[in-house]
């Protein structure tokens, strides 16, 4: 190896001069070339090296500067995720402003399901510090599947402090799950209100595909499902908010870039007393089955309208359990039904002040008109009887309602017939829906020639026999709860069209919904007062006078006497409960074959403020059961919301002719 | 330049310090130094854990490179073949004592530091070939078997990286070779033949690729295919860059590294976070200093006097611009992802150690640039 520059080797110098110079010249030569060769190539190499740069630089170009801002985009997707807030949901108060419908705050346990890498195993550690049974974990793991993957899962609300300590005490074990703050609905009077206020619960699937409200996608968001909850659900979600918050790679939140708080929903006063829906809850609660409506006949303000037995509407707020929903469903008094609403029956004897109201009305019977009651009434072949054996001898409308004549009625309905009674009993609000604005409202039935062709085109014709029974509220004839309270209320409210109304205020929710509006002055129904002024007389003499059928229920404070009738309805319909189990008809069971009791009320006799509508489901003679409870929750009503300056005497007249009979 | 009439290497330090080309050093002090700020901001604004790290790297590689630029070009022109052998052995070494990193056998514990000798190899080879060439005379080029030796001095060290596996540096390797052949004379049509055999033999090559480099390949191809895979990478990047804009979106304001959606961000994805936080500029301004040291060293060949020196200047070059170009591609998703660091920005300790000896080198042949070495003239067999 040779180093150096031209160091001359031994061999070279023994080479001739001319030979070496030769060489030289060759060696120079093939120099030369080599760096000829190079040179050129090197040129070349440059060239593509500026090539090369130049590509980079336009690939740099077309990213940075042609299609920045597509990637702009995509740099702020990645980085900011935007959360929509749920807003507190308005709260439902009683006309005296207690919460019926409230937001508390309470731990609940969420599931993130892309920070976790097993989802199954968390779910299960999950469930077993939760006490969730198998099935409701693969419930879990599904519905949790099916959302987002970053959106937290609610996976229990409302932890008890024991289960929060526990979740809290083996967190590290338990990739993906957090515990947060948040508002679960909260129905302090669950039991007594459910039927009324309804419930929230988690929007269903068809919920998500025709709302197309943002906030159904969370899976934490509540629906109005029942109730007022259902009907004015729009308006008390309020506006939703969102935070826009900038996360990692990770899905981890590492800062808040931006909020906007939403609108809670306004706090919706109702028309109901939350402490008179109590008491005739714990009326009620005596039997076993049962409704109480109590309204205002000038305003049509629904105070009470209670369904006994009532269900815990905050079981449903979480998702209801599969096993508590068939017990509610199966039973056989109904829970889950409004019976004020939805529970439709044979009005019974009650039906004879509206049957007085429309004959009067009619002309075909006066204040004078005499009626003979012989205990038994025959009808071609039929033998129909008074529940008095031996009758009541020759009776007029108001002795009739006092006594509750059957005989007397039966009269009445053939010689008014049944168009003219359907006509005039449908404009006192039978057989039609009320309107009040609660969902599933039953229409009942107030038959008429008309209906019976449609309804049984076998036996069209409208029979005396039939008509007959209809005048003492038996037969096709069926009300609700509600109905009879409204037709009360409409004949002793001197036959104003009041219409029954569930939401008191604020004027905003009004807006845009078709919730019944405060009318100060309700349209005529077109009845001579003096008739239904005769018809209220008969029913306080119902309670008031000797001979009444409900003397038992009277109430003695001055100016709060209360006007009634009475109503014993054999069940010869289905009734509802056993509608509900279907086949239990024939079955021996004593309760199912009672009759149903019922009383429709008014009150005060002498300036009626108030009327009342009671069922009690077989519970037997209307006197018995119904008026009782009838009489507690009007004199509630009216200790309530008449001063001592209001409660005026009975009117000298009608006294001094009670006194007379007396 | 005056200084550097003399035909003799310059005699004290002191004028071989002078005639240091110190332009070149300057800008590659200048790209290391982007790396720094890179790897400071991919560290959250923070010294800790590249940044330091990498500071340090460079003080020692400065160093090196001048203690290589200091050497007489004649010493590496000596070593050049004990080089190559010694990173060879030490490449097969890797096989049976390797650390594993990533799926592949790349490192060596030499106790202080553990050694990539794949890095090490790219400079021997470059040496070694120039050593090959410098030695060969210039008829012979021309002549096929005057290529059997130095193919197989690439042939064999391409193959013990390949095996790591490491496709990256197994491609750099043998095309860093192709260009130095090219350089020393080879004739064109020759290439032809070796690009034409190569296509021929690639579906067979593919065949036996690792499914990681199969699945990359394909990922290149379609990166929407697997997006929160292999894919993620090059799509990430991508955002990152476009997203960057002509300016960028300013030092330590780079949303996709902050928040971690770029993987691999100190290493070979560092041009990313150039290009997102100062965007297209930036990426400029980095590609006009990687071609300034590209001319500079292309310059210092082509003033040098032995084929040696232009060779070992021009296989430097294109080691160093195999690299960015692959990696800058392969960042901006134009290639598959190979793993083949940015040079001197990107995070690693080897890598830059080598480099920076290989332009020691590099200005080792500038400062001897007059001197000749024997041994390749007709009259010297």
């Amino acid at each position: 190896m040779k180093i150096g520059r031209t160091r001359p080797s031994r061999r070279t110098r023994r080479t001739t001069g001319l030979e070496q110079a030769k060489k030289q010249a060759q060696n120079r030569e093939a120099e030369l070339d080599q760096k000829k060769v190079f040179t050129r190539r090197a040129l070349v190499f440059g060239g593509i090296q500026v090539a090369a740069a130049g590509a980079l630089a336009a690939r740099m170009y077309q990213l940075q500067v042609v299609e920045a801002k597509d990637y702009a985009v995509q740099a702020e997707d990645n980085r900011v995720n935007t959360r929509l807030l749920i807003p507190p949901r308005g709260r439902l108060l009683d006309r005296n402003g207690l919460i019926m419908a409230g937001n508390r705050e309470d731990y609940r346990v969420y599931v993130i399901a892309e920070r976790t890498p097993n989802l199954k195993l968390t779910i299960d550690r999950l469930g077993e510090l939760l006490d969730l049974a198998e099935d409701e974990r693969a419930r879990l793991v599904r519905d949790i599947r099916k959302r987002r993957r970053w959106v937290p899962f609610p996976v229990a609300v409302d932890l008890s402090w024991e289960k929060l300590a526990r979740i809290e005490a083996n967190i590290p074990d338990l990739p993906g799950v957090v515990v947060e703050k948040g508002l679960t609905r909260n129905y302090p009077a669950a039991s007594s209100t459910a039927h009324v206020v309804g419930y929230v619960a988690p929007p269903t699937e068809d919920d998500q595909a025709t709302d197309g409200d943002p906030l159904l996608s969370l899976p934490e968001f509540r629906l109005g499902k029942g109730g007022i909850e259902r009907v004015l659900d729009k308006p008390l979600r309020g506006q939703s908010g969102y935070a826009q918050v900038e996360i990692n790679a990770a899905g981890k939140v590492q800062r808040e870039l931006s909020r906007r708080e939403g609108t809670p929903g306004p706090d919706v006063s109702m028309t109901i007393d939350l402490e008179l829906q109590r008491q005739a809850m714990g009326l009620l609660a005596q039997h076993r089955s049962g409704a109480v409506v109590l309204m205002d006949v000038h305003t049509g303000e629904v105070l009470v309208l209670a369904s006994f037995p009532g269900f815990d509407s905050n079981a449903f707020v979480g998702g209801i359990g599969a096993e508590l929903w068939r017990n509610l469903n199966g039973d056989i008094t109904t829970p889950l039904i409004n019976k004020c609403i939805q529970g439709t029956y044979n009005p019974g004897s009650t039906f004879k002040v509206m049957m007085s109201a429309a004959a009067l009305q009619a002309g075909s019977i006066t204040e004078r008109t005499a009626l003979s009651c012989g205990g038994v009434f025959t009808l071609g072949n039929a033998v129909l009887h008074c529940w008095k054996k031996g009758g009541h001898g020759s009776i007029s409308v108001r002795d009739a309602i006092k006594a509750s004549c059957d005989i007397f009625f039966y009269q009445v309905a053939l010689r008014t017939g049944i168009d003219n009674l359907s006509e005039l009993i449908r404009r006192l609000g039978g057989g039609v829906p009320s309107g009040i604005n609660l969902p599933n409202e039953k229409p009942g039935i107030m038959p008429s020639a008309e209906w019976k062709r449609r309804t049984f085109p076998n036996d069209a014709k409208y029979h005396p026999g039939e008509l007959a029974i209809t005048g003492i509220g038996q037969g096709y004839v069926i009300a609700t709860p509600l109905q009879l309270a409204l037709m009360t209320a409409r004949i002793v409210n001197g036959g104003f069209r009041v219409v029954p109304r569930i939401v008191k205020g604020p004027e905003s929710v009004f807006a845009g919904t078709n919730l019944v509006k405060p009318n100060p002055k309700p349209p005529s129904l077109g009845f001579d007062q003096r008739h239904l002024a005769l018809v209220a007389s008969g029913m306080a003499a119902v309670v008031n006078e000797p001979g009444g059928t409900a003397l038992r229920s009277r109430i003695d404070e001055p100016g709060l006497q209360i006007g009634g009738k009475t109503g014993t309805a054999q069940v010869r319909r289905i009734t509802l409960a056993e509608r509900a189990k279907g086949v239990i008809r024939n079955e021996d069971l004593p309760w199912e074959k009672r009759d149903n009791s019922l009383f429709i009320a008014y009150g005060p006799v002498s300036a009626p403020r108030f009327s009342c509508a009671v069922i009690v489901e077989h519970g037997g003679f209307g006197a018995e059961a119904a008026a009782p409870i009838a009489r507690e929750v009007m004199l509630a009503a009216m200790h309530k919301y008449i001063p001592l300056s209001e409660r005026k005497l009975p009117d000298p007249v009608r006294r001094s002719r009670a006194e007379r009979v007396r | 330049m005056s200084i550097l009439t003399a035909r003799a290497p310059p005699p004290s330090i002191f004028d071989r310090v002078r005639s240091i080309h110190w332009l070149l050093v300057l800008c590659l002090m200048a790209v290391a130094a982007i790396g720094c700020v890179l790897l400071y901001s991919a560290g959250g604004g923070n010294f800790q854990p590249w940044a330091d790290k990498q500071i340090q790297r460079f003080a020692v590689a400065f160093a090196l490179m001048m203690a290589a630029a200091l050497t007489p070009l004649r010493v590496w022109f000596k070593l050049a073949y004990p080089i190559f052998f010694g990173s060879v052995g030490l490449l097969t070494l890797v096989e049976f004592f390797g650390r594993h990193g990533k799926g592949a056998v790349r490192w060596i514990d030499l106790g202080i530091i553990s050694l990539q000798p794949s890095e090490l190899v790219k400079v021997a080879l470059v040496l070694a070939l120039a050593r090959y060439f410098q030695r060969l005379r210039f008829e012979s080029v021309g002549k096929i078997w005057a290529l059997f030796i130095p193919i197989a001095m690439t042939v064999v060290p391409a193959g013990l990286v390949l095996k790591q596996p490491d496709l990256g540096t197994a491609a750099i390797l043998l095309a860093m070779a192709g260009l130095v052949l090219f350089m020393a004379g080879v004739q064109v049509w020759k290439f032809g033949v070796v690009i034409v055999a190569a296509a021929a033999a690639a579906p067979f090559a593919y065949s036996k690729l690792h499914d990681y480099q199969k699945e990359r390949l394909l990922t290149f191809l379609d990166p929407e295919r697997d997006p929160l895979g292999s894919g993620y990478h090059i799509i990430q990047s991508k955002i990152a860059f476009g997203s960057g804009g002509l300016f960028g979106k300013g030092f330590l304001e780079g949303t996709q590294i902050r928040l971690n959606f770029l993987p691999e961000f100190h290493t070979d994805f560092v041009l990313s976070v150039l290009a997102e936080e100062f965007g297209m500029m930036g990426g400029v301004v980095l590609l006009g200093l990687y071609l300034a040291i590209l001319f500079v060293t292309l310059g210092i060949a082509l003033r040098a006097r032995t084929q040696f020196a232009r060779l070992a200047c021009v296989g430097m070059a294109a080691t160093l611009f195999l690299h960015l170009t692959i990696n800058m591609a392969m960042v901006m998703g134009a290639l598959p992802v190979v793993g083949v660091p940015l040079p001197l920005v990107s995070f690693g300790g080897t890598a830059m150690f080598t480099l920076m000896i290989g332009f020691g080198i590099v200005l080792s042949a500038h400062i001897y640039r007059q001197e000749r070495l024997g041994g390749k003239l007709l009259d010297d067999d």
